[in-house]
Order: structure tokens, then sequence, then C-alpha cells
């Protein structure tokens, strides 16, 4: 079985995040980019399948030339080699508009299900799985918690407010996971020395079949037309228990009304 | 005026109050028109109609037999037969991914976990956990919103409610995923996480699985329980009920912080909430930044207190 996985380079949450103000896309040289935090569950996921059920896993990103860095991350995990999607016309490009172009791309490789995390932690609109599922015109397994693969078909564990429905396709199939699904492993010295000999291709949006006017910031369906930092809180009350925190807690409740 | 459509959230014909939120941002648009999919539309409709609703389209309840695609062909086809100004949704995962594929059918744009939208549709973003504001707007065709619960305040306005049959049908291409079966997990009588005005998490200081400390009194609020990351990797509770970048995204009146420090991570899911309250043992605990009000203390004594007086005084 051949699995895709959908990797996004992010900016580290745990440093300063900004837009930049030419064209209030993401500012990708202010902040450290990093492999997508869910990104690596996806990983994880497609990996413990090719071990059960063999095959190869692929990873496949679209973005820049620095993330080259996530591909190398999810190489050294264990993925067996790469496509980086990476052009210049994709920049500012949105969600849908991403989901398009993976689209695309995808009809360059063979397999049996893409696999993603359920939403990136920059931007997080959460929309892409499904809206490339869309453009695929493949069934669509998103938030799952558990996968399992039986001959041609797949089901999931698809979570809900409720807890969670059991949701079966055939391959192949896009599935998306969140975070209770695995636990990633940590890359191995051996594989890390590994990933840098693993072969990545290089697709232009030309390459892909992507029309050129359906990506980028100026042709976005969607567009930011300002941006500004958050007004600070007002400074709050802090007081320290002297025995006494939770009754003082229940005034500012009772002044706010909450009792 | 141009219909507004609001896909409306419900549980056996009982409206969430989310929906209320969504046809009260409608008004400001156009004429807001309820999207009813499943049974229990003649029942829910008084209170479409006490917040607006002109029109409710109905269809089958098994478009949710499979998963979003059918919704969203629903959605697509009524936008275009009623040449709607908008489509608008709660901001919960399943409705941003019907917002996407709807727009994706549309050739439109999707804006989503949107915290305000002008009767312009210039819609407002909370982003970078809570550090920056950004507006947005859909360049062309139909703009399909998802509006994050608490979001927007629901006003009664009266409306007709008036019933009319969608008359979709579920396409074969929509039919990929099927649910073959629904599991309901432990719920209980609290409110749901995302919905309710007020939520009550713990974090690492609550130390164990055994979470009634914080279950007390967020049920003497009245309130949702949540979870930081940390409580949850533990396995001290549930995964559904994480509050953070990786979890639920909550904008409650009142979001009551036990032993959580307040990463980064955490505030992305929780910093739009009105009214804040912690309560931390670390005084340079970065929650207190955002603490209304922060009590220092083992939240294993204040938190008890606290409990107390509020029955108390009720």
């Amino acid at each position: 079985m051949n699995i895709v996985v959908l990797v996004k380079q992010v900016p580290d949450t745990a440093t300063e995040r900004k837009l930049s103000s030419d064209d209030n896309t993401l500012d990708r040289a202010a902040s450290d980019g990093v492999i997508n935090e869910l990104d690596e569950y996806a990983i994880e996921e497609a990996l413990l399948l090719k071990e059960k059920h063999g095959g190869e896993v692929t990873v496949l990103t679209m973005g820049p030339d620095q993330a080259a860095d996530s591909i190398r991350k999810a190489l050294s995990m264990g993925a067996d080699k790469a496509v980086h999607l990476v052009d210049d016309a994709l920049h500012g490009s949105d969600a849908l508009q991403t989901a398009y172009a993976l689209s695309k791309a995808l009809g360059t490789v063979e397999f049996d299900l893409v696999v993603l995390g359920s939403e990136s932690t920059d931007a997080r609109t959460g929309v892409v799985g499904a809206a490339l599922a869309e453009y695929l015109g493949l069934p669509q397994l998103t938030l799952a918690g558990k996968v399992d693969v039986d001959g041609s078909a797949v089901r999931i564990q698809r979570a809900t407010d409720y807890g969670y429905d059991v949701v079966e396709a055939q391959l192949p199939a896009v599935v998306s996971v969140i975070e209770k699904i695995n636990e990633p492993r940590y890359p191995s010295f051996k594989l890390i020395m590994q990933a840098k000999k693993k072969p990545v291709e290089k697709l232009s949006t030309a390459d892909a079949g992507i029309d050129a006017g359906q990506v980028g910031v100026a042709d976005a369906g969607t567009e930011t037309t300002d941006f500004a930092p958050a007004p600070p809180r007002a400074a709050g009350t802090v007081v320290k228990d002297e025995g006494d925190g939770g009754a003082k807690a229940a005034e500012f409740l009772a002044e706010k009304k909450f009792v | 005026m141009a219909e507004v459509l609001v896909l409306v959230d419900h549980v056996d014909g009982e409206v969430k109050k989310v929906t209320t939120e969504l046809l009260t941002a409608a008004r400001r648009i156009g004429e807001p028109a309820a999207v009813w999919v499943g049974d229990g539309a003649e029942s829910g409709k008084a209170k479409l109609a006490e917040f607006g609703a002109e029109k409710v389209y109905t269809a089958s309840a098994e478009l949710n037999d499979y998963v979003v695609a059918p919704k969203a062909e629903l959605l697509a086809m009524l936008a275009g037969e009623k040449s709607a100004a908008a489509v608008l949704v709660s901001a919960t995962p399943e409705n941003k991914e019907v917002a996407g594929r709807t727009a994706v059918k549309l050739g439109s744009g999707v804006l989503t976990d949107v915290v305000d939208i002008t009767g312009e549709l210039v819609a407002e973003h909370s982003v970078f956990g809570g550090a920056t504001i950004t507006h947005a707007r859909v360049r062309s065709g139909v703009p399909v919103v998802a509006v994050r619960p608490n979001s927007v305040p629901a006003e009664p306005a009266a409306g007709a409610a008036e019933l009319e049959e969608a008359g979709v049908e579920v396409s074969e291409a929509a039919t990929g995923a099927k649910v073959v079966e629904r599991v309901v997990q432990e719920k209980g009588a609290r409110p749901e996480l995302t919905e309710a005005a007020i939520v009550v998490s713990g974090g690492r200081g609550v130390g164990s699985d055994d979470f009634s400390v914080v279950e007390a009194l967020a049920d003497s609020l009245g309130a949702a329980v949540g979870a930081s990351r940390a409580a949850v990797d533990s396995g001290w509770y549930p995964n559904q009920f994480q509050v953070g970048q990786t979890g639920k995204t909550v904008s409650p009146n009142l979001y009551v912080a036990l032993g959580i420090s307040g990463a980064i991570q955490h505030r992305a899911g929780m910093q739009t909430s009105k009214n804040i309250v912690a309560v931390n043992k670390d005084p340079e605990a970065p929650i207190f930044e955002l603490a209304d009000f922060g009590v220092v203390g083992d939240l294993h004594s204040v938190a008890p207190q606290l409990t107390e007086e509020i029955e108390k005084r009720k």
C-alpha cells in the first residue's frame, strides 16, 4: 500500500509569529520554521500502516526552499522519499488554493492513501483535508483518532462532539489525523544519516500541471485586508492565597454577575 | 434583500445556541434562511423564528449518513438557487470542513474561525494564539464563513421561519465515506465545551486523574470542563476535552484556569474568552498576564473554597 503524507512547514509556535506588511501573508523570515506538529502524527500513522501492510511512504510538501528542513525531518522518521512542490507562484496561496495545488501534485504520485494532520498550527483553518477530498473526488476520512486498513477498505474513528463516528470507505482515500491517534517516534541516528540520501524530487507548478492563474496571493479567493497586534488585555488583579483565595475569587465572580 | 444561508446545528430538533448567534450575524448581511439537515425541523422552527429566520430549508437525515460531502452539496445547491449573499456555519471541526467543500463547489472562498463579521462581509480573526487581529474578505462568489461560537451575541428578532423542502438528493459522488456507527462517549449533564458560557479547565497542577476538584467547580457554575494538553497527555482527562492549539478553541464569557501555566499552545484555544480567572501556584505563570482575576495558590485549597462560596451564594 502506497501512502503519501502531506507535510507543512510552519512558524514555530514558541517564537513570535508575524504577518508581512507587504502583502499581509505570513512573514516566514520572522520566525523559525518547524514541521507542523500534527503532521508528525500523520507521518507516524503512515509508517505504522506501512509496517503492517507494506508499500512506500512518500512525503509531499508545498512551500518555499526552507521547507526542505521539514522534508528531512519526515524522511528521518522513516519515510522513503519526498516530493517538494516549490514555486514562487505559490506564495500566499490560501487554504483552498493549497488544496487545489496539492491535488495536482498528487497526480504525479501513485498512492492508495493520502494522510495529513487535521490542521496546521499557523492558519488553523482545518479545511485542507476536506477540500483536497473534494478536488480529488475521493472519500473524506478526516479527524481520525484511529485508522484500520483491510484489503481495499479503510475504516476510521472520526472525532465528533459526542464521541466518534465509525466511517468506512474504499481506497484510495484522504485521511486526516488528530493528536490522540499515536505517539510520533523520534528519529534514530541511523535514520537521520540515511535520510540525507533519500530522493527528494522538486516539482514546479508547471511540472504538476497547476494553472498558475489559480494559485498565489493575487488570485486567492480570500484576502487579508489588514492586521494589527491585538489590544493588550487590561491588567487584572492578582492576589496571593492567604487562606481566603477562593472567597476572593467568588467576590470577583459575584461582581461580574456570574454568581 | 438577498438570503443568507445559515446551517443549523441541532441535537434531535433542539437548536444550539450558536445557531441563534449565526442568525443574528446573518441579519447584518441580509435575510436569514436556515438550512436544516435531519429530522426535527418542526420542533426547532420556533427557535429559528425567534432569531429572525424567514425561511427554513429542510433536507433528509440521509445526508448525515456520509461524511461532510452531502451537506456541502446541499449548501452549494441552495446558494446557487437562491442567489445567496453568503453561507454561514459554526466553526466546529466538521462544519469548517463543510464550509471548505462548499466554497470549492461554489468557486468562491472560505473564512474560518471568524470572531466577528460586518454587514459588508468583512470578517475578523484572532490569530497566532490571540496575539494578532486580522480582517479578511472573500474576493468573489458567495462567501462561506465559519463563525466561532460565543463570538456574536445572539439577539432575538421575529422571522416567519417558513419550512420549505430543499429537494436535494445525495449524489453518488458524495457517498464515498459512509458512517456505519455513531459512538456516544461519556458526556453527562454538562454543557458542550465549545458552546458553554463558562468553562472550567484543569492542567498539570491538578496532579492526577482525579479531576473532581475541577468538575465540582464547573458544576457549581453550570460550566463545561476542559483540560490542558499536559493533563490530557498525562492521561488524566479524555482527549475531546482538550483546550488549546491542537484541541478545541473556546470563547466563553468566563474561563477558569486551574493549575494551567498558560503556554502559548493553551492560550491559542482560550484567549478570546471574555473574562479569565486563574489559580496557579507559580506567581510567574504566564496565565496571570491574561487573567482578569488571579489567585497565586494551590488549586486544591482555592477551588474547593470557591465552589463552596458559590454554592452559598446561590
